[in-house]
């Protein structure tokens, strides 16, 4: 593909422009600062000096990294003329659904709130903040009285919205043969795309998850790829280690690889800014706690997998919910951020805040994202950081009406079409009975399988989404899942029989199911 | 198929009962002729015991070896793992190799341990080399965590002695026996919580020993965090894991009854601190396990007839090492959750086939090893036999291998 070179000028600029308000940029400037001072010769070299200075010191790699991670997620280029809502969502009718979905779930929030006569947020009276603070470690003994909240939607809810989005301009002439729940006209990949996409997990290449099922100590894959793993980690080059994860990781090296990948470092700078977040947590008791509080209690808690790290989640959660950065993300997707106004200030524009601060309202299992996450990171600050990048990359994605290809719409639809054409006497059988494959596998695909599948399955097939930069992954999983259950599906006659066969996923592996439904002919 | 098996048992568990129906075998009287006997200890004592005149014949099988209890009971444990260490020391053993703090390096895996009040002298000697540490106290003859507490002062042991001074004259019984141990202060804690591992093993022969590791052992979670903190020392959901104290507790659930798959455990160590510490844990915790089994294997009456699945309690310090707490002879059968009873069903049918291989009848004269199609989520630990041979073989070759450096896995 060529790029045209205002499309070139337009990446650079937007590349420049993020650079600079990257931490990285402060990072170069002392990098230079510090080779320059070494100088010892004249002025002229300065420059060369300087610059190969850097380059020895790794921070070219840096900016090389830096420039690999954000280069996918450059908005396009738009006209100068076109509007700003324009920008966000291109296509009208899906940026319509959106607001109304929003403004419905605004407008159940808030009679939550006038229901239980609760604030959207209150200041901690100053006992509360101080008993939080001791307690912040194990916030899980001590929760506040949550009987009356319920969560604001769920997945259910969601489906419903997604599966209403509709195309004004044809509606009694689909423009294709689709049996399924998705009105929407987007392109979607095909099967053939796909398998070109995901070539690397292809039978004949060795994968973490299928070739390292046996625990044998001899097993001579299982030490290769962690002989490999430690030597692109130790390069520094995330694209040789996005590379690598393509065919997955070894369980004691994802850590280092994802935060290679999402270019996670711990700093002074993250810490502050973490505790600052905390800090906003003890001062500000919000509804949305509440909400958070529940849905941990409701999910993580109560699960054999994750219940250890009840406290971790809430470390996790609670302050993520006040971060501004998130904002930013969200307000640059099709989303948009609800406003809410100080008391007796109602659409008065200069007393409006965001809310919650982050701009996401949390749907149920929502804290499912955080949970897998546990089992590579045992530091809060750390999965703080980790979770907040794949939010911000990957899982907004999934909770909002968008035509963006990473977007639920765009996956349910791939979904639905896959099926159709890999399983169409099974996709047929469903539908004679009324059972709608995308209602058994909707949840799935909104919280990423996470709670569904056994932690380490979960791992690795996250593992191919940050490897190939995409949640399609997630749409294949879903069909394979139901071409795996074919014969038990095929015999079922209703909704709760089908629902039966597809509840538990706990003994599933992911990538050799994959594998037969990518490349199988 | 052979004949349908005649079972007995003194135990009204499900997970028991269903698995003999399942196999299709008939329930029969303890007294009458069975083939296979699901027995609490002390049944097993008397039908041992000298005085019953009992003979089992060469297709009778029964769940526990006549004096399980060198290895079960607390003190005696401690007592032949002491000597087992001795006796090898003055073999000149390479395992019982010492660092140079005088410390075993392979055969530290108990926490120092006395006998009270038998040893009550040489623990207040220990005590003072090192006087704000933490012990914990257990009664010998019970168990469910009935009777424990921590101590970090010698005033709380006088006055404990003080206490239990009743009939001053007569010699202490098992009942008013305890131990006293070093208290592992320093747990690995996941999301804050102390936990101890549960593991299941499976003898089938103390000589030669030959024995089975079950891949599916758990986590014991408390459900408090854990400090070790003194001023929380009489707080038993912080400090002991047993599910019977952990129950009582506001903050137990009974949907997963704080119990976390050894799986899970395993997913997670590897994921923080990597493959090579994870290995090199439970390499070190299935040689324990050998460990404490060789020491006991001169002492138990070896019995053709018996098997035994022992519960093993570990805890992990948070440098990695683990630490053999105690051995349990009949670990508990009741279920806690439906995982639980799914995973002990399993554990209950995975032994019986190695004992009684499917499709043959009982025969005590087996060589006590089963055939791998037969492990189910077993694995074969150690076989001493196969053991030796290997040993005979790299003798041969040249390379006297020294034990300490040869995991019990390189025998799988
Ligand atoms: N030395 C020790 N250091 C730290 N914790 C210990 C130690 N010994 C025991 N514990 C804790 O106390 C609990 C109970 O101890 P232990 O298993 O020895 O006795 P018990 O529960 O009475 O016996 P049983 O398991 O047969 O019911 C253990 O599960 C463990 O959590
Ligand atoms: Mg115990």
């Amino acid at each position: 593909m060529s790029l045209s070179d205002e499309n070139m000028k337009h990446i650079v600029n937007s590349l420049s422009e993020e650079v600079l308000t990257d931490k990285l940029n402060f990072e170069f400037l002392k990098a230079a600062e510090n080779e320059a001072s070494r100088l010892e010769s004249g002025l002229a070299d300065l420059k060369d000096y300087v610059i190969s200075g850097l380059k020895q010191s790794g921070h070219e790699q840096k900016l090389a990294n830096f420039v690999l991670r954000r280069l996918p997620h450059i908005k396009q280029l738009h006209h100068h003329l076109t509007p700003e809502e324009h920008k966000k969502e291109p296509i009208t009718y899906i940026r319509k659904s959106q607001l109304a979905w929003e403004k419905r779930i605004w407008k159940s929030l808030n009679s939550m709130c006038t229901e239980l006569s609760l604030p959207l947020a209150r200041k901690r009276p100053d006992k509360d903040f101080k008993d939080m603070n001791r307690k912040w470690s194990e916030l899980g003994s001590d929760e506040p009285n949550l009987s009356q909240i319920r969560p604001v939607y769920a997945p259910k809810d969601f489906l419903e919205v997604v599966s209403g989005v509709k195309n004004p301009n044809c509606n009694d002439f689909p423009l294709y043969n689709n049996w399924g729940l998705i009105q929407a006209t987007l392109k979607v990949k095909s099967l053939h795309e796909l398998r070109l996409q995901y070539s690397h997990m292809s039978i004949n290449q060795a994968q973490s998850g299928v070739d390292d099922l046996t625990r044998t100590p001899t097993d001579i894959f299982q030490g290769e790829r962690n002989k490999l793993a430690k030597k692109v980690i130790k390069s520094c080059m995330a694209g040789a280690v996005q590379e690598f994860l393509k065919k997955g990781s070894p369980t004691g090296c994802r850590n280092q690889i994802w935060n290679s990948i999402l270019g996670i470092e711990i700093g002074d700078e993250e810490k502050l800014y973490y505790d600052q977040l905390k800090n906003s947590v003890l001062v500000h008791d919000l509804l949305v706690d509440n909400l958070i509080y529940k849905d941990i209690k409701l999910t993580a808690t109560n699960d054999d997998q994750y219940f250890v790290f009840e406290d971790y989640l809430y470390q996790v959660l609670l302050p993520f919910f006040r971060d501004l950065v998130i904002l930013e993300t969200i307000k640059k997707s099709t989303a948009t951020p609800a406003k809410s106004y100080i008391r007796g200030k109602l659409g008065n524009e200069e007393y409006a805040v965001f809310y919650p601060p982050n701009g996401v309202i949390p749907f149920h299992g929502f804290s499912m994202y955080v949970a897998p996450l546990c089992y590579c990171y045992d530091d809060p600050i750390m999965l703080y950081y980790v979770f907040r990048a794949f939010y911000a990359r990957f899982f907004h994605h999934l909770h909002c009406v968008s035509s963006h290809q990473q977007g639920i719409l765009s996956l349910s639809l791939l979904f639905e079409r896959l099926l159709q054409q890999i399983e169409p006497q099974l996709f047929y059988h469903l539908c004679s009975i009324g059972v709608q494959p995308l209602k058994i596998s909707f949840k799935w695909i909104i919280r990423a399988f996470s709670g569904y599948l056994c932690s380490e399955q979960v791992l690795l097939l996250w593992d191919r989404i940050l490897a190939y930069d995409s949640l399609e992954i997630l749409a294949v999983l879903a069909v394979a899942i139901f071409s795996f259950r074919k014969t038990n599906l095929l015999q079922i006659q209703s909704f709760q029989a089908a629902e039966a066969v597809m509840n538990d996923l706990t003994g599933l592996k992911v990538i050799p199911l994959l594998q037969l439904t990518l490349f199988s002919e | 198929m052979s004949t349908r098996l005649k079972y007995t048992t003194d135990l009204d568990k499900s997970v028991l009962i269903n698995n003999f129906e399942k196999r299709g075998w008939i329930p029969v009287g303890p007294d009458e002729d069975w083939n296979f006997y699901w027995a609490t200890v002390q049944t097993v004592r008397s039908i041992f015991s000298v005085e019953s005149g009992y003979r089992l014949s060469d297709d009778q099988v029964i769940n526990h070896f006549p004096n399980h209890y060198e290895l079960t009971r607390k003190d005696l444990m401690v007592k032949n793992i002491k000597r087992y260490r001795r006796d090898l020391e003055k073999e000149n053993s390479p395992v019982s190799e010492k660092d140079e703090m005088g410390r075993y390096i392979h055969l530290d895996f108990i926490p120092t341990t006395y006998m009270l009040p038998a040893d009550y002298n040489l623990f207040v000697e220990e005590f003072r080399k090192n006087p704000s540490s933490t012990w914990i106290m257990k009664p010998c003859g019970k168990a469910r965590g009935i009777g424990i507490f921590l101590i970090n002062k010698l005033s709380q042991i006088k006055k404990w002695s003080r206490d239990n001074k009743t009939s001053s004259f007569s010699a202490p019984s098992a009942k008013d026996t305890y131990v006293i141990s070093r208290y592992i202060d320093n747990p690995l804690l996941i999301g804050g919580k102390k936990f101890d591992l549960r593991m299941y093993v499976l003898v089938t022969s103390f000589r030669p020993l030959k024995c089975y590791m079950y891949k599916l052992g758990f986590s014991r979670f408390c459900t408090v965090k854990y400090t070790a903190s003194t001023n929380e020392l009489d707080n038993m959901f912080v400090h002991l894991t047993n599910v019977s104290i952990q129950k009582q507790g506001d903050e137990y659930n009974a949907v997963h009854g704080g119990k976390w798959s050894v799986e899970n455990l395993r997913v997670f160590l590897e994921g923080t601190r990597g493959k090579e510490v994870t290995d090199k844990l439970f390499d070190d915790m299935h040689w324990q396990i050998v460990h404490s089994l060789k020491a006991v294997s001169g002492v138990i009456a070896n019995d053709r007839h018996c098997f035994e699945v022992y519960g093993y309690d570990v805890i992990i310090d948070d440098n990695l090492k683990p630490w053999l707490i105690e051995v349990n002879a009949s670990p508990s059968l009741t279920s806690t959750t439906s995982s639980d009873r799914i995973m002990k069903y399993k554990l209950i049918s995975d032994s019986i086939n190695i004992v009684i291989p499917p499709g043959e009848g009982p025969d005590v004269r087996w060589n006590k090893i089963a055939s791998r199609d037969n492990y189910g989520n077993y694995e074969l630990l150690y076989d001493e036999e196969l053991a030796a041979q290997e040993a005979v073989a790299q003798d041969a070759k040249g390379k006297v291998g020294r034990l300490s450096n040869k995991k019990p896995s390189t025998w799988k």
